[in-house]
């Protein structure tokens, strides 16, 4: 994977960009020290490294708006980071950037339980924010897998979803309000606790912008009472077509599940191995969760179960008590660790169209035995985001390359057949090569003009997201030497 | 005034890039039904040619549709599969007073999201792609047809409720939700705005699951009615009314009302049509709802979304914005007078950063001004009353 040149300038002003930085910032915000800025050299996209030429820990919106201002006069470009759980690289520094985390940034800063939202400094980590209000009954919806560790500015970066998003939406469904500092240190409020914007709506461009636009310090978010229970059927079926099938078919009748997750056989044998959830020995399996009081839960699982049998499955599980929902989810919660143990992965996070699922699931198998990798499927069924994970070994010369190429290869598919390239972890670097895939020149062209508008100098974040050739001459614009 | 009729898309982007050429302003023109402001345009570019649904997989709650396309085709082709558009679109012409079809494309033109915007979302939540001819006469695709992606920028929210000044939207297509079994509605009379306003942030506190919250002090039958929505199997909607009810017996006594009832009057307004005076739309926190009634003192209100969208009619010389003073969100003058609507103009004024990148997106994506000259400009203009 191909990163611009750093900026021979700027690394040698270092020092002087440093001290800067220091002037403007309390004691013990700025890290420089090669071997400190070395645990922000990547995000959760391990395979790439590259060491920030400084860190700025922030703990203000005015901080944050003083260094974006500093780096904007200096020419510096500016990689902002929630918590480094990006799994496509979005954190990834280059050798010439202040990378700025928000971590600091990470009180309550309101919370109103009348008007449903809470107000929060972006570094807080999504599960600490249905912490703060949990205790009153109420919760925040967009659940990542990575929750505990995640910040709410890199979900609202990528718009992140989570398992429970088909009856909730995703974080622009549930993000009310912004606080954005500009490229040039100007300070925006978009939103607020009422609803819809009074022009354009800027907020839904900002979310899932990948800090392209600029640095979201404070977010108002909806917050939710609590339903009053919720429990899971596990069905399992001799084939992932028959799985399909049903999946459409409680869509169609109507039924709304929180959540519709599926695994296929080498998913469902690696976690029973890690987790001993009792799993049953099938091809397919789903895990439909539904919402409710008792009886509403029991009534929609009889739904669910009636239109399960139509399809003869192997097994069918209604959960009876909270033991027995944990257990359904253990095996999928233990997912992606226990594939760890088998091999090392990449995590893919296509999108298909729901009917299009057989056909998408028999070409992965074809593609992965062309290659000769192995593969796992454990996903999103009722929205159609597919989370392949390719399993290769890392200690094998050339592996990894074979499975970045199966990678783009598996979302190639997911385009052809009426997807796109990511439902939920963002293009960042990972995906960047393949956006001219998705989408043609002028559909490019038009969203780099956005970019122009927020970020004139393409400082924040750049060589991301879209195709090096596409955005390279106005990164080189934006690093000549001033006259 | 030449009214131009491309059958396509193709046609459409060809007229767009002629006038850009020429700079001859275009009003875009779906069903003539929405018109917050008018644009101050040479030209009609209409899109009653662009028609049909390109694809609709009721298992995958997908629909593709042409922008032009009658919204009532829509809504009968969801109907017969027991699905529907979440957000509830309002139907201007309650209030409007004018004619002609309300269609796709001008509903997500102007963000069209009623009661249940609540709990199901705006339009723009729904919208999942889009394809758009800029001022230049590009054709450009943003999103596409799955429930999620992140693929690049969200240009589809920016289409949303941008009033054709950015693009005209050609084809969008839209997550659907399935029609429920059971619509029911549990009101109280007679409670003043307040109380109603507590009544309602109560209910929508609650895990009940409302999909709409509506106060209306002027009733159907003249007294005031509360009214909390709910939506469901039989069973569910049964229980949730009687524990709703016992959340809420210290506002008042609770009854139950089956189907759509008063919401069709709610979601339009239709109050408000054939009488005089202004019409507005404000969005507020839902707290601010009976704040801002209060200082309206004795114009007539709908108040819905709990509180945090209050529907006015009040005299044409009222300057509502300045009594919004505190009070955050904004207001949208819908119906008026053309010097009413020069006097105020429609769209609530912006702080300065945001109406600069506003007006960067405008020059970048219609460089020529030729979409719609004159809407959305936040300061009132000449080209508002043209």
């Amino acid at each position: 994977m191909q990163m611009p040149e750093p900026d021979p300038d700027i690394l040698r002003r270092k020092a002087a960009i440093v001290a800067h930085l220091e002037d403007i910032l309390p004691r013990g915000a700025v890290i420089s020290e090669p071997e400190e800025v070395r645990a922000y050299e990547c995000d959760a996209l391990t395979a790439y490294r590259c060491p920030p030429l400084a860190v700025v820990l922030p703990a203000s919106t005015a901080e944050v708006s003083a260094v974006l201002e500093l780096c904007h006069r200096e020419g510096v470009p500016v990689v902002p980071r929630g918590s480094g759980t990006s799994l496509a690289g979005g954190a990834l520094p280059t050798a010439d950037c202040v990378l700025l985390g928000v971590a600091r940034l990470n009180q309550v800063l309101e919370t109103d339980y009348e008007n449903r939202f809470i107000r929060v400094q972006t570094g807080r980590t999504n599960l600490s924010v249905t912490g703060a209000v949990e205790a009153d009954g109420f919760f925040y919806a967009p659940d990542p897998s990575s929750q505990l560790a995640c910040a709410i500015a890199g979900n609202i970066a990528m718009n992140s979803g989570g398992a429970h998003c088909l009856k909730y939406g995703v974080t622009t469904n549930n993000l009310l309000g912004v606080t954005l500092v500009l490229m040039d240190g100007t300070v925006v409020e978009l939103g607020g606790a009422h609803l819809d914007a009074a022009g354009y709506d800027l907020l839904g461009v900002i979310c899932g912008s990948e800090g392209q636009l600029g640095v979201v310090t404070e977010a108002t978010l909806r917050i939710l009472r609590k339903p009053e229970g919720a429990r899971p059927v596990l069905i399992g079926f001799d084939s992932s077509e028959v799985a399909g099938a049903c999946v459409s078919d409680i869509i169609k009748a109507g039924l709304l599940p929180v959540a519709i997750e599926f695994m296929d056989g080498p998913s469902i044998r690696a976690c029973e191995d890690f987790a001993r959830a009792g799993y049953p020995d099938v091809e397919a399996l789903l895990i439909v969760e539904v919402e409710g009081s008792e009886t509403e839960i029991d009534e929609q699982l009889a739904r669910i179960s009636d239109i399960a049998r139509r399809h003869a499955p192997r097994e069918l599980r209604e959960s009876r008590s909270a033991a027995e929902s944990a257990l359904i989810w253990k095996g999928r919660k233990a997912a992606f660790g226990a594939m760890g143990q088998i091999a090392d992965y990449i995590c893919l996070d296509g999108v298909i169209p729901v009917s299009e699922l057989p056909y998408v699931l028999r070409r992965i198998t074809e593609l992965t035995a062309e290659y000769g990798l192995g593969v796992a499927n454990v996903f999103h069924a009722g929205d159609g985001n597919l989370h392949p994970l390719l399993l290769y070994d890392a200690n094998a010369p050339g592996d990894l390359e074979k499975a970045e190429a199966l990678g783009a290869d598996i979302l190639r598919l997911c385009v052809e057949v009426g997807g796109c390239l990511t439902g939920e972890h963002g293009v960042g670097v990972e995906k960047r090569d393949l956006m001219s895939h998705q989408y043609g020149p002028d559909d490019l062209e038009a969203q780099l003009r956005v970019k122009d508008v927020f970020d004139p100098d393409w400082l924040l974040n750049p060589a991301k997201v879209f195709p090096l050739a596409a955005s390279e001459s106005r990164r080189r614009r934006a690093a000549a030497p001033v006259a | 005034m030449a009214e131009i009729l491309p059958k396509d898309e193709a046609e459409l982007a060809e007229a767009v890039a002629a006038a850009a050429a020429e700079r001859r302003g275009l009003a875009i023109r779906g069903g003539g039904t929405r018109e917050a402001g008018r644009a101050a345009a040479e030209d009609v570019l209409s899109l009653a040619g662009l028609t049909g649904i390109t694809l609709y997989e009721p298992g995958a709650l997908t629909l593709v549709v042409r922008a032009g396309t009658p919204l009532a085709e829509v809504t009968a082709a969801l109907a017969a599969e027991g699905q529907r558009l979440a957000f509830e679109p309002w139907d201007p012409r309650g209030f409007s007073g004018r004619n002609g079809v309300p269609t796709v494309g001008g509903m997500a033109a102007v963000n069209a999201s009623g009661p249940r915007r609540i709990q199901a979302g705006a339009c723009r939540d729904a919208m999942i792609g889009v394809r758009f001819v800029d001022g230049t006469g590009r054709v450009i695709r943003n999103g596409g047809r799955v429930m999620k992606n992140v693929t690049g920028l969200d240009l589809v929210k920016l289409m949303a409720g941008s009033h054709g000044t950015l693009g005209v939207m050609t084809e969008i297509a839209f997550k659907l939700l399935p029609c429920p079994e059971t619509v029911a509605s549990v009101v109280i009379d007679g409670l003043d705005i307040a109380t109603a306003a507590r009544a309602m942030t109560t209910a929508m506190a609650t895990p009940y699951d409302v999909t709409g919250a509506a106060h209306l002090p002027d009733g159907p039958d003249g007294a005031p009615l509360t009214m909390l929505r709910l939506e469901g199997f039989e069973t569910s909607v049964a229980h949730r009314a009687q524990e709703l009810s016992a959340v809420l017996r210290h506002f008042g006594p609770t009854r139950r009302i089956e189907g759509a009832g008063h919401w069709p009057l709610v979601r339009d307004a239709g109050g408000f049509g054939g009488r005089l005076g202004a019409v507005w739309r404000i969005s507020v926190r839902p707290t601010d709802g009976p704040l801002l009634a209060a200082r309206l003192g004795g114009a007539e209100l709908i108040l819905d979304w709990a509180g945090g969208l209050v529907w006015a009619l009040v005299p044409e010389d009222l300057d509502l914005r300045a009594l919004m003073g505190g009070i955050g969100g904004h207001a949208t003058l819908l119906r008026g007078a053309p010097e009413t609507f020069a006097r105020w103009g429609a769209f609530h004024p912006a702080p300065a950063p945001v109406a600069g990148l506003s007006a960067g997106l405008r020059a970048r994506f219609d460089p020529a001004g030729i979409l719609n000259p004159g809407l959305m400009d936040t300061r009132p203009s000449r080209a508002a009353v043209a």
